[in-house]
């Protein structure tokens, strides 16, 4: 399977991505902007995502909320989302419908200020508190993708700090503040835009054309700091969290191999060994053979900038202490550092994310990412269609080669949740280790 | 500016749903197969009438079990060489049960069909239903039902289904049984379970991708030809509501920064008449984005993150619910904002422009929902489970577009009760009560999880 992929770039540096395909009469249309929270002045964190929600409070030619309601009038689905080194946002429509989709993106892309107004700043914080305390404050574990990201990166690394930001930062954001991030990063060179499905690429070419090439270039983005890292953490890292959780879990952390390096696919790789579905080392040892969880699983980050991390997610059963399930967890990763990993550990991992990439490539809507994302991060959407030949060169040595040096005691971080009102549990996690701990209330 | 002029939509291209045929196989299976060729990937969706709605009293739980527990081992392999094998092949097959079926599933590249194919087939037919096995997954679910007691939003779901239908109904407990019934599940009850209800004439396959009829048909008839049985009877659900007039339950969750909040009561069956006015009624009302309740919660009060209706449709009635999250000090506001949206959906017709809003997208947004091939068959398990027409998505688009303001104000009048209206909040009830009685909507209690 190879995606058909077409690439052009304007006068002001916006790159496009033209991937044709009509086997439904549907279009995606996907915009990356190449600023997450890792952009984030200090003070200043949850800012790149509150301004994605700016975004869908109109612009020059677009009223409050009509973004949402212009695109479902036209049969369309839509959204955006924020993730620590990009933005994006995206729609599907009938193919009949794609220059209402590009006509959106570029008027907020050429003219969002107009529309901003401090009330909508307002009351979209309200909104992004809320959503703060949906999906963090009052979820059983909902703290842990803010506090493994800080405890896995150093301060001030520009991915130690909080994606969603705390209620302070939030409440200090002004109309100032949107202005200045606008007109620093959204901007057409700091953008890709792919256009995904049934559509005529002259006419999408025309329609690019005559609505995104008047928008000026920005004035060019800060540079980031250097992101680069030692390749372990130096150590065992620890916190423990007493929380509103029923069941202990362990997320086990491993400093890993940018997302799209050479390395970076035998981690992954290494990773579904341990914790791709049923068959996973984890989930045969500790779910269905030893029963001290109910669930395991692992998965990397997929940061392609300085380092990933590659993150072992695992529930345990009632009456399992976290120190048990830490030991159970820990003696598995042992296991694959001195036993090595099979040919056919190898083949069933390669099998399964192959169906998954094929799969999942059914849907204009996740071509249209994936384009966005590979022109994003590496400059060459054409990438996509290297991947599943860089799986399958991963051998035995690659993997096993990852595990020695990657999964040991030095790069070990253990983000352990405690029931809150399990005393008992609580203190067992005093025997699980002597290492530095940073212990959260 | 070159945005100042807003763009027309060109010319709407065609979009049918993709064909499909129906087999009837000698056992009395029926098979479905939807051909789709652009991508070297099938799926395969077994849907059996076994369902919650059809578990012995006592048992709640058993078809969750039964359908969970079909892939750990058959006469010919244990469960651990059935997962390495379908594995290897890139595929898992995963069961699961609803209140109406329980379904077997599988998505498999072109290639590797036929192979898992006889494992699918077998742990469809055959499952051994080892002891330990059941005993693990019993405990995965005791696991499941303690994590949920301290996860508002299932918890919130949970407890407003056990507040609003009769003692006696099966949509009391939620669907996987309670941590009592659960518990008291024997082997033998899961695997007589599956012996009454696994039968070839309660079971449809439903085959959708790369593939073409005859050789399904083939394939099928190969492995499945010796599978047979007895017809067994559908079972039906009580969907009585326990009380006609409105009361309100706070479940305690001490200091929680958000009241997760349900409102709603028993909803109407799937196959019910109005079925399309219902939908766009409730589209406007809660369903899409821009519907009444989201646009006044969250964009113009910034009380929540998000709020929505739905009716969950069953064969009988399941709920009908608006949901959303507020933080403690809003939830009253919240509320009568919610009953103000609700009150005024019944008191005058909607605008030609919310209705056009509402169908334009349910019509449109048809082709996108349908593009995977695991899409397309729970479109046609849909199908099979609510007895639709064959022609029903064909005829979808048609049907959606001919509700009017008048059928729209027809529906609320008729299936949105303000006399009987639940609430149920999982929430710091210190913070709330007070303001709850205050506001004097019906009896407050109070409960813990």
């Amino acid at each position: 399977m190879r995606i058909p992929i077409e690439t052009f770039r304007l006068g002001n540096g916006l790159l496009v991505t033209l991937s044709e395909d009509h086997t439904a009469p549907i279009v995606a249309v996907n915009l990356w902007y190449h600023v997450g929270s890792a952009n984030e002045r200090p003070g200043r964190t949850g800012f790149a995502h509150l301004f994605e929600h700016m975004l869908f409070q109109g612009s020059e030619h677009v009223g409050a909320n009509e973004h949402f309601e212009l695109v479902q009038r036209a049969g369309g689905t839509l959204n955006g989302s924020t993730w620590l080194d990009r933005t994006n946002y995206f729609e599907t429509v009938p193919s009949n419908q794609l220059a209402i989709a590009l006509w959106l993106e570029a008027d907020r892309m050429g003219a969002l200020l107009p529309a901003m107004t401090q009330q909508k700043l307002d009351t979209q914080r309200d909104v992004v508190s809320n959503e703060r305390r949906w999906s963090v404050d009052n979820q059983p574990y909902g703290t842990w993708w803010e506090k493994l990201p800080a405890l896995t990166y150093p301060d001030p690394h520009p991915f130690h700090h909080s994606l969603i930001g705390s209620f302070e930062d939030l409440n200090a954001a002004s109309l100032d503040d949107i202005a200045h991030f606008f007109a620093t990063y959204y901007t057409p060179d700091n953008a890709v835009l792919t256009i995904a499905g049934d559509f005529d690429p002259r006419e999408a070419r025309e329609l690019v054309q005559s609505y995104f090439a008047a928008i000026p270039r920005g004035k060019g983005k800060p540079a980031l700091p250097d992101m680069s890292l030692p390749t372990t953490f130096g150590g065992t890292l620890r916190e423990v969290v007493k929380d509103d959780v029923s069941l202990p879990r362990l997320y086990l952390a491993f400093r890993s191999p940018a997302f799209g390096s050479s390395e970076y696919y035998a981690a992954s790789i290494a990773g579904a060994i341990l914790g791709m579905r049923k068959g996973s080392r984890l989930q045969r040892a500790l779910v269905r053979e030893r029963e001290v969880a109910t669930d395991a699983a692992a998965f990397t980050f997929d940061l392609p900038k300085g380092a990933d991390i590659l993150v072992v997610d695992v529930t345990a059963r009632p009456g399992i202490t976290p120190a048990h399930l830490e030991a159970e967890v820990t003696r598995e990763i042992d296991r694959m550092r001195s036993d090595g990993v099979t040919q056919s550990e190898v083949d069933r991992a390669i099998s399964l994310i192959g169906t998954d990439f094929v799969v999942s490539m059914q849907q204009a809507s996740e071509r249209a990412d994936q384009l966005s994302r590979f022109a994003t991060y590496f400059g060459d959407p054409s990438f996509i269609n290297d991947q599943m030949n860089r799986y399958r060169s991963v051998t035995v040595e690659d993997v096993d080669r990852f595990a020695a040096t990657r999964l040991g005691e030095d790069n070990r971080a253990f983000l352990m949740y405690v029931p809150r009102d399990d005393s008992e549990n609580a203190e067992s996690r005093d025997t699980v280790g002597t290492d530095a701990a940073l212990v959260t209330a | 500016m070159t945005t100042a002029i807003r763009p027309q939509p060109g010319p709407a291209r065609d979009y049918h749903f993709p064909s499909f045929e129906r087999r009837l196989l000698s056992n009395g299976l029926t098979l479905l197969v939807a051909p789709a060729h652009n991508l070297p990937v099938v799926t395969l969706l077994a849907i059996v009438d076994a369902g919650a709605v059809a578990e012995p009293s006592g048992q709640e739980g058993v078809a969750h079990l039964a359908a969970l527990a079909l892939n750990e081992g058959t006469p010919k392999y244990d469960g651990e060489a059935l997962t390495e094998y379908l594995e290897r092949l890139g595929t898992s097959v995963g069961g699961s049960a609803g209140w109406d079926s329980a379904s077997l599933a599988m998505t498999v590249l072109r290639d590797n069909l036929e192979n898992a194919f006889v494992h699918f087939a077998e742990i469809l037919v055959t499952p051994t239903f080892p002891v330990a096995a059941i005993e693990r997954l019993k405990g995965e679910r005791i696991a499941e039902l303690m994590q949920i007691e301290s996860e508002p939003r299932e918890l919130a779901d949970e407890k407003f289904d056990e507040y609003i239908y009769d003692v006696t109904s099966r949509f009391r407990l939620p669907l996987g049984g309670s941590r009592q019934s659960v518990s008291n599940l024997t082997r033998d009850d899961v695997a007589e379970f599956h012996a009454s209800r696994y039968q070839p004439s309660a079971t449809t396959l439903i085959v959708v991708g790369d593939v073409d009829v005859a050789e399904v048909e083939r394939m099928v008839s190969g492995e499945l030809d010796g599978w047979n049985g007895s017809i067994v009877l559908s079972s039906k659900a009580n969907d009585k509501p326990v009380r006609t007039s409105r009361a309100v339950r706070i479940v305690r969750k001490e200091d929680a920064p958000q009241s997760e909040v349900r409102i709603g009561h028993v909803g109407v069956p799937r196959t019910h008449p109005d079925y399309f006015s219902i939908t766009v009624m409730n589209a406007v009302l809660g369903g899409l984005f821009s519907s009444r309740i989201n646009l006044n919660l969250r964009e113009a009060h910034g009380y929540t993150y998000g709020a929505s209706s739905s009716f969950d449709w069953r064969r009988e009635a399941g709920p009908f619910v608006i949901g959303t999250a507020v933080a403690s000090d809003v939830t009253v506001p919240a509320i009568q904002e919610t009953l103000k949206e609700i009150d005024r959906m019944r008191a005058e017709p909607i605008g030609e422009s919310e209705l056009s809003l509402a169908t334009s997208y349910l019509e449109g947004v048809f082709p996108i929902r349908y593009e995977t091939t695991a899409a397309i068959a729970a479109a046609l398990a849909t199908l099979v489970i609510y007895d639709l027409p064959s022609d029903w998505y064909d005829c979808y688009r048609a049907h959606m577009g001919a509700v009017t303001v008048k059928d729209v104000l027809a529906a609320a009048r008729a299936y949105v009760h303000p006399d009987s209206l639940q609430i149920v909040i999982v929430g710091d009830a210190g913070a709330i009560r007070e303001p709850l009685e205050a506001l004097a909507f019906g009896p407050v209690d109070v409960v813990n999880p």
